[in-house]
Protein backbone atom coordinates (compact mmCIF):
# COMPACT_ATOMS: atom_id res chain seq x y z
CA UNK A 1 0.00 0.00 0.00
CA UNK A 2 1.60 3.11 -1.19
CA UNK A 3 1.69 5.91 1.08
CA UNK A 4 2.45 9.32 -1.51
CA UNK A 5 5.34 11.35 -0.46
CA UNK A 6 3.67 14.51 -1.31
CA UNK A 7 2.45 15.17 2.09
CA UNK A 8 3.07 14.22 5.66
CA UNK A 9 0.84 11.82 8.29
CA UNK A 10 0.18 11.56 11.69
CA UNK A 11 0.49 8.98 14.23
CA UNK A 12 -3.37 8.94 14.23
CA UNK A 13 -3.27 7.87 10.43
CA UNK A 14 -4.21 10.96 9.39
CA UNK A 15 -2.84 12.49 5.96
CA UNK A 16 -1.87 16.00 5.77
CA UNK A 17 -1.49 17.55 2.07
CA UNK A 18 -0.50 21.70 2.13
CA UNK A 19 -0.94 24.25 -0.56
CA UNK A 20 -0.24 27.36 0.53
CA UNK A 21 -1.45 27.75 3.78
CA UNK A 22 -4.79 25.36 3.08
CA UNK A 23 -4.11 21.60 4.53
CA UNK A 24 -6.40 18.93 3.11
CA UNK A 25 -7.27 16.09 5.54
CA UNK A 26 -7.83 12.85 4.92
CA UNK A 27 -7.36 9.18 6.85
CA UNK A 28 -4.78 6.38 5.14
CA UNK A 29 -4.23 3.80 3.00
CA UNK A 30 -3.65 2.01 5.99
CA UNK A 31 -6.11 2.69 8.37
CA UNK A 32 -9.14 2.64 6.12
CA UNK A 33 -7.68 -1.35 5.10
CA UNK A 34 -7.81 -1.78 9.14
CA UNK A 35 -11.11 0.27 9.52
CA UNK A 36 -12.90 -2.25 6.73
CA UNK A 37 -15.84 -1.10 4.37
CA UNK A 38 -16.48 2.62 5.90
CA UNK A 39 -20.65 3.11 6.13
CA UNK A 40 -20.53 6.36 8.06
CA UNK A 41 -18.21 8.95 8.29
CA UNK A 42 -19.03 12.14 10.78
CA UNK A 43 -17.55 15.33 9.77
CA UNK A 44 -18.03 18.83 11.40
CA UNK A 45 -18.92 21.86 9.52
CA UNK A 46 -17.13 24.42 7.46
CA UNK A 47 -16.20 27.38 10.11
CA UNK A 48 -15.67 24.76 12.98
CA UNK A 49 -12.10 25.31 14.56
CA UNK A 50 -10.26 21.66 15.01
CA UNK A 51 -6.96 21.67 17.18
CA UNK A 52 -4.11 19.59 16.68
CA UNK A 53 -4.62 16.26 19.01
CA UNK A 54 -8.34 16.49 19.57
CA UNK A 55 -11.19 14.64 17.55
CA UNK A 56 -12.55 16.40 14.78
CA UNK A 57 -15.09 13.55 13.40
CA UNK A 58 -16.00 9.70 13.52
CA UNK A 59 -15.58 7.16 10.89
CA UNK A 60 -17.42 3.91 10.95
CA UNK A 61 -17.34 0.48 9.30
CA UNK A 62 -19.88 -2.48 9.88
CA UNK A 63 -17.50 -4.05 12.96
CA UNK A 64 -15.81 -0.88 14.73
CA UNK A 65 -15.83 2.62 14.99
CA UNK A 66 -12.84 5.37 15.38
CA UNK A 67 -12.50 9.38 16.11
CA UNK A 68 -10.90 11.28 13.69
CA UNK A 69 -7.89 13.26 15.41
CA UNK A 70 -6.84 16.70 13.75
CA UNK A 71 -3.55 16.52 13.08
CA UNK A 72 -3.12 20.21 12.69
CA UNK A 73 -4.78 23.19 13.91
CA UNK A 74 -7.23 25.26 12.02
CA UNK A 75 -10.43 26.72 10.84
CA UNK A 76 -12.60 24.36 9.04
CA UNK A 77 -12.72 25.94 5.11
CA UNK A 78 -14.51 22.79 3.21
CA UNK A 79 -16.23 19.46 3.71
CA UNK A 80 -16.52 16.75 1.78
CA UNK A 81 -20.23 16.63 1.82
CA UNK A 82 -19.94 13.66 -0.68
CA UNK A 83 -18.80 11.31 2.01
CA UNK A 84 -22.03 11.29 3.78
CA UNK A 85 -23.83 9.61 0.98
CA UNK A 86 -20.70 7.83 -0.79
CA UNK A 87 -18.57 6.78 2.57
CA UNK A 88 -17.17 4.07 1.00
CA UNK A 89 -14.76 6.54 -1.40
CA UNK A 90 -13.03 6.81 1.71
CA UNK A 91 -11.52 2.91 1.15
CA UNK A 92 -11.80 3.27 -3.18
CA UNK A 93 -9.49 6.37 -2.72
CA UNK A 94 -8.48 7.20 0.54
CA UNK A 95 -5.57 9.51 -0.40
CA UNK A 96 -7.83 11.72 -3.26
CA UNK A 97 -11.28 11.65 -3.74
CA UNK A 98 -11.49 10.23 0.08
CA UNK A 99 -10.49 13.30 1.48
CA UNK A 100 -12.70 15.00 4.90
CA UNK A 101 -11.92 18.42 5.24
CA UNK A 102 -9.69 21.31 4.09
CA UNK A 103 -8.41 23.30 7.19
CA UNK A 104 -6.48 26.84 7.23
CA UNK A 105 -3.18 26.58 9.20
CA UNK A 106 -2.37 28.26 12.22
CA UNK A 107 0.73 27.08 12.87
CA UNK A 108 2.97 25.44 10.02
CA UNK A 109 5.05 24.60 12.26
CA UNK A 110 2.65 21.51 13.35
CA UNK A 111 2.69 20.62 9.77
CA UNK A 112 6.55 20.00 9.70
CA UNK A 113 6.04 18.00 12.98
CA UNK A 114 4.15 15.42 10.71
CA UNK A 115 6.00 12.13 9.84
CA UNK A 116 7.33 11.91 5.85
CA UNK A 117 5.67 9.08 3.28
CA UNK A 118 8.84 7.01 4.41
CA UNK A 119 8.33 7.32 8.75
CA UNK A 120 4.81 6.65 8.37
CA UNK A 121 5.57 3.64 6.73
CA UNK A 122 8.05 2.54 8.90
CA UNK A 123 5.54 3.07 11.65
CA UNK A 124 2.75 1.30 10.12
CA UNK A 125 4.52 -2.14 9.25
CA UNK A 126 6.39 -1.88 13.52
CA UNK A 127 2.51 -2.05 14.67
CA UNK B 1 -8.78 -14.34 26.52
CA UNK B 2 -5.81 -13.60 25.43
CA UNK B 3 -3.41 -15.67 27.11
CA UNK B 4 -5.54 -18.83 26.04
CA UNK B 5 -4.23 -20.68 23.48
CA UNK B 6 -6.88 -20.19 20.60
CA UNK B 7 -8.23 -23.68 18.98
CA UNK B 8 -8.13 -23.60 14.54
CA UNK B 9 -10.72 -25.26 12.44
CA UNK B 10 -9.35 -27.60 10.54
CA UNK B 11 -9.73 -24.91 7.67
CA UNK B 12 -7.31 -22.46 8.82
CA UNK B 13 -4.65 -22.68 6.10
CA UNK B 14 -7.58 -22.35 3.78
CA UNK B 15 -8.50 -18.88 5.72
CA UNK B 16 -4.68 -17.57 5.65
CA UNK B 17 -4.30 -18.34 2.09
CA UNK B 18 -7.28 -16.87 1.13
CA UNK B 19 -5.93 -13.73 3.03
CA UNK B 20 -8.72 -13.66 5.56
CA UNK B 21 -8.58 -11.21 8.59
CA UNK B 22 -8.66 -13.73 11.96
CA UNK B 23 -9.89 -12.79 15.37
CA UNK B 24 -10.81 -14.46 18.74
CA UNK B 25 -14.51 -16.18 19.10
CA UNK B 26 -15.49 -18.05 21.56
CA UNK B 27 -11.98 -19.44 22.24
CA UNK B 28 -11.16 -19.96 18.30
CA UNK B 29 -9.36 -18.37 15.95
CA UNK B 30 -11.82 -17.43 13.25
CA UNK B 31 -12.32 -15.66 10.17
CA UNK B 32 -14.15 -12.29 10.37
CA UNK B 33 -14.05 -10.84 6.86
CA UNK B 34 -12.04 -11.94 3.06
CA UNK B 35 -12.89 -9.24 1.15
CA UNK B 36 -15.04 -7.04 2.88
CA UNK B 37 -18.30 -8.00 5.43
CA UNK B 38 -20.31 -5.44 2.91
CA UNK B 39 -18.90 -7.70 -0.36
CA UNK B 40 -19.61 -11.20 1.67
CA UNK B 41 -23.02 -9.88 3.03
CA UNK B 42 -24.57 -8.94 -0.43
CA UNK B 43 -22.82 -12.47 -2.07
CA UNK B 44 -24.98 -14.25 0.13
CA UNK B 45 -28.30 -12.37 -0.13
CA UNK B 46 -27.53 -12.48 -4.01
CA UNK B 47 -25.67 -15.62 -5.37
CA UNK B 48 -23.51 -17.66 -2.69
CA UNK B 49 -21.32 -17.53 0.35
CA UNK B 50 -19.43 -20.10 2.13
CA UNK B 51 -18.51 -20.32 6.36
CA UNK B 52 -16.78 -22.25 7.87
CA UNK B 53 -18.64 -23.40 11.26
CA UNK B 54 -16.28 -26.02 12.26
CA UNK B 55 -16.11 -24.00 15.71
CA UNK B 56 -19.96 -25.36 16.51
CA UNK B 57 -20.24 -28.54 18.70
CA UNK B 58 -21.83 -31.49 17.56
CA UNK B 59 -23.21 -33.88 20.06
CA UNK B 60 -24.38 -37.74 19.14
CA UNK B 61 -26.85 -39.18 21.00
CA UNK B 62 -27.51 -43.02 20.84
CA UNK B 63 -29.96 -45.42 22.96
CA UNK B 64 -33.41 -46.62 23.35
CA UNK B 65 -33.85 -43.55 26.06
CA UNK B 66 -32.40 -40.81 23.41
CA UNK B 67 -36.06 -39.62 22.42
CA UNK B 68 -37.02 -39.56 26.05
CA UNK B 69 -33.64 -37.97 27.11
CA UNK B 70 -34.01 -35.17 24.61
CA UNK B 71 -37.61 -34.42 24.98
CA UNK B 72 -37.09 -33.69 28.83
CA UNK B 73 -33.81 -31.77 28.10
CA UNK B 74 -35.25 -29.35 25.10
CA UNK B 75 -38.20 -27.07 24.89
CA UNK B 76 -39.23 -28.21 21.69
CA UNK B 77 -41.83 -31.08 20.99
CA UNK B 78 -39.19 -33.70 19.54
CA UNK B 79 -42.28 -36.23 17.99
CA UNK B 80 -42.76 -33.29 15.74
CA UNK B 81 -39.65 -34.48 14.20
CA UNK B 82 -40.30 -38.18 14.53
CA UNK B 83 -39.56 -39.22 10.79
CA UNK B 84 -35.87 -39.63 10.08
CA UNK B 85 -34.08 -36.75 8.52
CA UNK B 86 -36.30 -34.51 10.21
CA UNK B 87 -34.47 -31.37 12.00
CA UNK B 88 -35.94 -28.37 14.61
CA UNK B 89 -34.45 -25.68 16.24
CA UNK B 90 -35.04 -26.24 19.99
CA UNK B 91 -33.71 -24.54 23.67
CA UNK B 92 -32.22 -26.17 26.64
CA UNK B 93 -33.37 -24.50 29.66
CA UNK B 94 -32.03 -24.60 33.39
CA UNK B 95 -34.71 -25.12 36.42
CA UNK B 96 -35.07 -21.68 36.45
CA UNK B 97 -36.20 -21.50 32.40
CA UNK B 98 -33.26 -19.58 31.97
CA UNK B 99 -31.13 -20.38 28.43
CA UNK B 100 -28.80 -22.50 28.37
CA UNK B 101 -28.38 -22.76 24.59
CA UNK B 102 -30.05 -22.53 21.57
CA UNK B 103 -29.29 -25.81 19.32
CA UNK B 104 -30.47 -27.64 16.42
CA UNK B 105 -31.02 -31.11 17.43
CA UNK B 106 -31.58 -33.66 13.87
CA UNK B 107 -33.20 -37.25 13.78
CA UNK B 108 -29.98 -38.64 12.15
CA UNK B 109 -31.51 -42.80 12.95
CA UNK B 110 -32.81 -45.25 14.43
CA UNK B 111 -32.80 -43.98 17.76
CA UNK B 112 -30.03 -41.51 16.87
CA UNK B 113 -30.23 -37.78 16.93
CA UNK B 114 -27.25 -35.01 15.87
CA UNK B 115 -27.26 -31.90 17.99
CA UNK B 116 -25.42 -28.66 17.07
CA UNK B 117 -24.83 -26.54 19.65
CA UNK B 118 -22.98 -23.22 20.05
CA UNK B 119 -19.08 -22.98 20.37
CA UNK B 120 -19.43 -20.43 23.15
CA UNK B 121 -21.75 -22.97 25.06
CA UNK B 122 -19.73 -26.23 23.88
CA UNK B 123 -18.70 -27.50 27.21
CA UNK B 124 -21.47 -26.27 29.05
CA UNK B 125 -23.69 -27.89 26.94
CA UNK B 126 -22.18 -31.35 27.16
CA UNK B 127 -21.54 -31.38 30.95
CA UNK B 128 -25.39 -30.44 31.33
CA UNK B 129 -26.04 -33.09 29.18
CA UNK B 130 -24.05 -35.65 30.38
CA UNK B 131 -25.07 -34.95 34.14
CA UNK B 132 -28.68 -35.34 33.21
CA UNK B 133 -28.36 -38.23 30.58
CA UNK B 134 -29.39 -41.84 31.84
CA UNK B 135 -26.48 -44.43 31.96
CA UNK B 136 -27.61 -46.83 29.17
CA UNK B 137 -27.22 -43.55 27.05
CA UNK B 138 -24.92 -43.25 24.73
CA UNK B 139 -23.59 -39.16 24.23
CA UNK B 140 -20.39 -38.63 22.21
CA UNK B 141 -18.76 -35.42 21.73
CA UNK B 142 -18.20 -35.40 18.23
CA UNK B 143 -16.97 -31.99 17.68
CA UNK B 144 -13.48 -32.54 17.11
CA UNK B 145 -13.40 -35.12 14.31
CA UNK B 146 -16.67 -33.29 12.68
CA UNK B 147 -16.81 -30.07 10.39
CA UNK B 148 -19.16 -27.86 9.48
CA UNK B 149 -19.53 -25.66 6.47
CA UNK B 150 -22.61 -23.06 5.71
CA UNK B 151 -23.54 -22.79 2.20
CA UNK B 152 -25.53 -20.04 2.04
CA UNK B 153 -27.73 -17.89 -0.93
CA UNK B 154 -29.87 -18.10 -3.80
CA UNK B 155 -27.56 -20.26 -5.45
CA UNK B 156 -26.29 -22.81 -3.18
CA UNK B 157 -28.62 -25.77 -3.88
CA UNK B 158 -28.02 -25.38 -7.76
CA UNK B 159 -24.23 -25.91 -6.42
CA UNK B 160 -25.04 -28.55 -4.29
CA UNK B 161 -27.24 -30.37 -7.51
CA UNK B 162 -23.71 -29.91 -9.14
CA UNK B 163 -21.58 -31.50 -6.04
CA UNK B 164 -23.70 -34.08 -5.39
CA UNK B 165 -24.36 -35.58 -8.38
CA UNK B 166 -27.12 -36.20 -10.68
CA UNK B 167 -29.27 -38.83 -8.55
CA UNK B 168 -29.05 -36.64 -5.51
CA UNK B 169 -31.85 -35.06 -4.26
CA UNK B 170 -31.71 -31.82 -2.08
CA UNK B 171 -33.28 -32.02 1.67
CA UNK B 172 -36.39 -30.55 2.34
CA UNK B 173 -36.65 -27.67 4.27
CA UNK B 174 -35.53 -28.78 7.81
CA UNK B 175 -34.54 -32.00 6.97
CA UNK B 176 -31.00 -33.62 6.42
CA UNK B 177 -30.09 -36.17 3.73
CA UNK B 178 -26.47 -38.65 2.94
CA UNK B 179 -24.54 -37.32 0.04
CA UNK B 180 -21.01 -37.89 -1.54
CA UNK B 181 -19.79 -34.72 -2.10
CA UNK B 182 -17.96 -34.28 -5.40
CA UNK B 183 -18.59 -38.49 -5.93
CA UNK B 184 -15.81 -38.91 -2.52
CA UNK B 185 -16.22 -37.21 0.77
CA UNK B 186 -19.32 -39.10 2.56
CA UNK B 187 -21.43 -36.25 4.16
CA UNK B 188 -24.33 -35.16 5.97
CA UNK B 189 -26.74 -32.38 3.69
CA UNK B 190 -28.89 -29.97 6.21
CA UNK B 191 -31.10 -27.43 4.53
CA UNK B 192 -30.60 -25.28 7.57
CA UNK B 193 -28.77 -21.99 8.18
CA UNK B 194 -28.36 -18.82 9.66
CA UNK B 195 -28.48 -16.37 7.07
CA UNK B 196 -32.59 -16.15 5.62
CA UNK B 197 -31.45 -17.07 2.33
CA UNK B 198 -31.85 -20.87 1.18
CA UNK B 199 -29.08 -22.84 1.52
CA UNK B 200 -27.33 -26.07 3.29
CA UNK B 201 -25.10 -27.12 5.96
CA UNK B 202 -22.23 -29.34 5.43
CA UNK B 203 -21.21 -31.91 8.17
CA UNK B 204 -18.50 -33.97 7.35
CA UNK B 205 -15.60 -35.20 8.77
CA UNK B 206 -12.85 -32.57 9.85
CA UNK B 207 -9.80 -34.31 7.76
CA UNK B 208 -12.33 -33.73 4.29
CA UNK B 209 -13.16 -30.35 5.41
CA UNK B 210 -10.40 -28.71 3.11
CA UNK B 211 -11.53 -30.41 0.00
CA UNK B 212 -15.17 -29.42 0.53
CA UNK B 213 -14.31 -25.92 0.76
CA UNK B 214 -12.21 -25.58 -2.06
CA UNK B 215 -14.28 -27.60 -4.31
CA UNK B 216 -17.55 -25.00 -3.29
CA UNK B 217 -14.60 -22.03 -4.06
CA UNK B 218 -13.71 -23.47 -7.39
CA UNK B 219 -17.04 -22.16 -8.64
CA UNK B 220 -17.11 -18.65 -9.72
CA UNK B 221 -20.34 -17.83 -8.00
CA UNK B 222 -19.09 -18.93 -4.14
CA UNK B 223 -17.47 -16.30 -2.16
CA UNK B 224 -16.09 -16.87 1.30
CA UNK B 225 -17.69 -15.16 3.99
CA UNK B 226 -16.38 -14.37 7.63
CA UNK B 227 -18.50 -13.92 11.05
CA UNK B 228 -18.52 -10.13 10.37
CA UNK B 229 -21.29 -11.38 7.38
CA UNK B 230 -22.86 -14.29 9.68
CA UNK B 231 -23.67 -11.75 12.22
CA UNK B 232 -25.08 -8.59 9.90
CA UNK B 233 -27.10 -11.71 8.17
CA UNK B 234 -28.57 -13.25 10.95
CA UNK B 235 -29.32 -10.14 12.35
CA UNK B 236 -31.27 -8.38 9.16
CA UNK B 237 -33.51 -11.73 10.16
CA UNK B 238 -33.78 -11.51 13.46
CA UNK B 239 -32.27 -14.55 14.34
CA UNK B 240 -31.16 -14.68 18.33
CA UNK B 241 -27.35 -14.69 19.08
CA UNK B 242 -26.57 -16.18 22.23
CA UNK B 243 -24.79 -14.34 24.99
CA UNK B 244 -26.50 -10.87 23.36
CA UNK B 245 -29.90 -11.50 23.03
CA UNK B 246 -30.17 -14.54 25.13
CA UNK B 247 -28.32 -16.15 28.07
CA UNK B 248 -29.34 -17.79 31.53
CA UNK B 249 -30.97 -14.80 32.72
CA UNK B 250 -33.47 -14.81 30.23
CA UNK B 251 -36.09 -16.88 29.73
CA UNK B 252 -37.71 -18.17 26.32
CA UNK B 253 -40.50 -15.65 26.49
CA UNK B 254 -38.77 -13.20 27.18
CA UNK B 255 -36.61 -13.58 24.49
CA UNK B 256 -39.23 -14.22 21.73
CA UNK B 257 -39.00 -17.70 21.60
CA UNK B 258 -42.23 -18.75 22.89
CA UNK B 259 -42.68 -20.19 19.52
CA UNK B 260 -39.90 -22.82 20.34
CA UNK B 261 -41.75 -24.19 23.59
CA UNK B 262 -45.18 -25.30 22.50
CA UNK B 263 -47.71 -24.99 24.87
CA UNK B 264 -49.54 -28.17 25.10
CA UNK B 265 -45.54 -29.60 25.47
CA UNK B 266 -44.95 -29.63 29.75
CA UNK B 267 -42.50 -31.94 31.58
CA UNK B 268 -38.98 -30.35 30.67
CA UNK B 269 -36.68 -28.97 32.35
CA UNK B 270 -37.73 -25.21 32.48
CA UNK B 271 -41.71 -26.00 31.68
CA UNK B 272 -42.87 -24.35 34.63
CA UNK B 273 -41.22 -20.94 34.29
CA UNK B 274 -41.90 -20.58 30.79
CA UNK B 275 -45.69 -21.27 31.06
CA UNK B 276 -45.60 -19.06 34.07
CA UNK B 277 -44.18 -16.23 32.06
CA UNK B 278 -46.39 -17.31 29.37
CA UNK B 279 -49.69 -16.71 31.31
CA UNK B 280 -48.54 -13.69 33.18
CA UNK B 281 -46.86 -12.14 30.39
CA UNK B 282 -43.33 -10.68 30.26
CA UNK B 283 -42.14 -7.16 31.78
CA UNK B 284 -39.13 -7.17 28.96
CA UNK B 285 -39.28 -8.20 26.11
CA UNK B 286 -36.53 -8.53 23.12
CA UNK B 287 -37.56 -5.82 20.89
CA UNK B 288 -36.00 -5.18 17.10
CA UNK B 289 -34.89 -1.78 16.39
CA UNK B 290 -34.22 0.25 13.25
CA UNK B 291 -32.28 3.22 13.28
CA UNK B 292 -31.38 6.00 10.85
CA UNK B 293 -27.84 7.23 10.08
CA UNK B 294 -25.82 5.90 13.11
CA UNK B 295 -24.82 2.29 13.88
CA UNK B 296 -25.72 1.26 17.53
CA UNK B 297 -23.68 -1.56 19.08
CA UNK B 298 -24.19 -3.88 22.09
CA UNK B 299 -24.19 -2.36 25.31
CA UNK B 300 -25.33 1.11 24.27
CA UNK B 301 -28.28 2.63 26.57
CA UNK B 302 -31.79 2.63 25.53
CA UNK B 303 -33.56 5.49 26.72
CA UNK B 304 -37.46 6.81 26.17
CA UNK B 305 -37.88 10.32 27.08
CA UNK B 306 -34.17 10.47 28.20
CA UNK B 307 -34.83 7.66 30.93
CA UNK B 308 -32.52 4.50 30.26
CA UNK B 309 -35.13 1.75 29.51
CA UNK B 310 -32.22 -0.90 28.34
CA UNK B 311 -29.42 -1.58 26.58
CA UNK B 312 -28.73 -2.41 22.65
CA UNK B 313 -28.47 -6.38 23.29
CA UNK B 314 -27.31 -6.88 19.30
CA UNK B 315 -26.79 -4.13 16.95
CA UNK B 316 -25.28 -3.40 13.79
CA UNK B 317 -25.67 -1.59 10.58
CA UNK B 318 -27.65 -3.76 8.17
CA UNK B 319 -26.20 -3.74 4.09
CA UNK B 320 -29.59 -4.11 2.78
CA UNK B 321 -31.22 -1.66 4.45
CA UNK B 322 -28.53 0.37 4.82
CA UNK B 323 -29.36 1.42 8.37
CA UNK B 324 -28.50 0.78 11.74
CA UNK B 325 -30.32 -2.34 12.67
CA UNK B 326 -30.56 -3.89 16.68
CA UNK B 327 -32.14 -5.76 19.76
CA UNK B 328 -32.92 -4.62 23.24
CA UNK B 329 -34.61 -6.06 25.73
CA UNK B 330 -37.79 -3.38 26.83
CA UNK B 331 -40.34 -3.27 29.29
CA UNK B 332 -43.27 -4.87 27.12
CA UNK B 333 -44.99 -1.37 27.03
CA UNK B 334 -42.70 -0.37 24.83
CA UNK B 335 -41.76 -3.73 23.22
CA UNK B 336 -44.83 -2.05 20.61
CA UNK B 337 -44.12 -1.84 16.75
CA UNK B 338 -44.35 1.30 16.65
CA UNK B 339 -42.90 2.92 19.21
CA UNK B 340 -40.24 5.26 19.55
CA UNK B 341 -37.28 5.13 21.78
CA UNK B 342 -33.61 6.96 21.32
CA UNK B 343 -30.36 4.77 21.74
CA UNK B 344 -27.27 7.04 23.15
CA UNK B 345 -24.52 6.43 20.52
CA UNK B 346 -21.61 8.15 22.38
CA UNK B 347 -22.11 11.93 22.26
CA UNK B 348 -25.30 11.67 20.53
CA UNK B 349 -28.61 10.34 21.23
CA UNK B 350 -30.61 8.99 18.01
CA UNK B 351 -34.00 8.23 17.22
CA UNK B 352 -34.99 4.31 16.72
CA UNK B 353 -38.33 2.97 16.16
CA UNK B 354 -39.92 -0.61 17.24
CA UNK B 355 -40.33 -2.87 14.30
CA UNK B 356 -41.65 -6.32 13.43
CA UNK B 357 -38.65 -9.04 12.90
CA UNK B 358 -37.45 -9.55 10.28
CA UNK B 359 -35.60 -6.70 9.24
CA UNK B 360 -35.48 -7.83 5.89
CA UNK B 361 -38.22 -9.86 4.56
CA UNK B 362 -37.71 -10.54 0.70
CA UNK B 363 -35.25 -13.36 0.98
CA UNK B 364 -35.18 -16.44 -1.26
CA UNK B 365 -36.61 -18.25 1.68
CA UNK B 366 -39.49 -16.51 2.16
CA UNK B 367 -39.26 -14.03 -0.61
Amino acid sequence: MAHPNDRKYSNEHEWVLVDGDVATIGITSFAQDQLGEVVYVDLPDAGDTITAGDTFGEIESVKSVSELFAPVTGEILEVNDGLADTPETVNKDPHDAGWMIKVKLDDASEYDGLMSAEEYDDFVTQG
Amino acid sequence: MSDEKLLRTPLHEEHLALGARMVPFAGWEMPVQYAGILEEHRAVRSSCGIFDVCHMAEFRVFGFGAFDFLQRMFTNDLSRIAELGQAQYTLMLDEDGGIIDDLIVYHTGDLEYLIIANASNHAADFGWLKQHAPEDLELVDESDRTALIAVQGPEALRIMGELCGADWEAPARFTVREASIDGSVPALIARTGYTGEDGVEIVCRAGDAAAVWRVLLSFAEVTPCGLGARDTLRLEMGYHLYGNDMDRNVDPISAGLGWVCPKAKSGYTGAETVARVREAGPTRKLSYLRVEGAIPRPGFPVLREGVEVGKVASGTFSPSLETGIATAYLPAELAVEGQTVEISIRKKTVDATVVKAPFVTKTSLNG
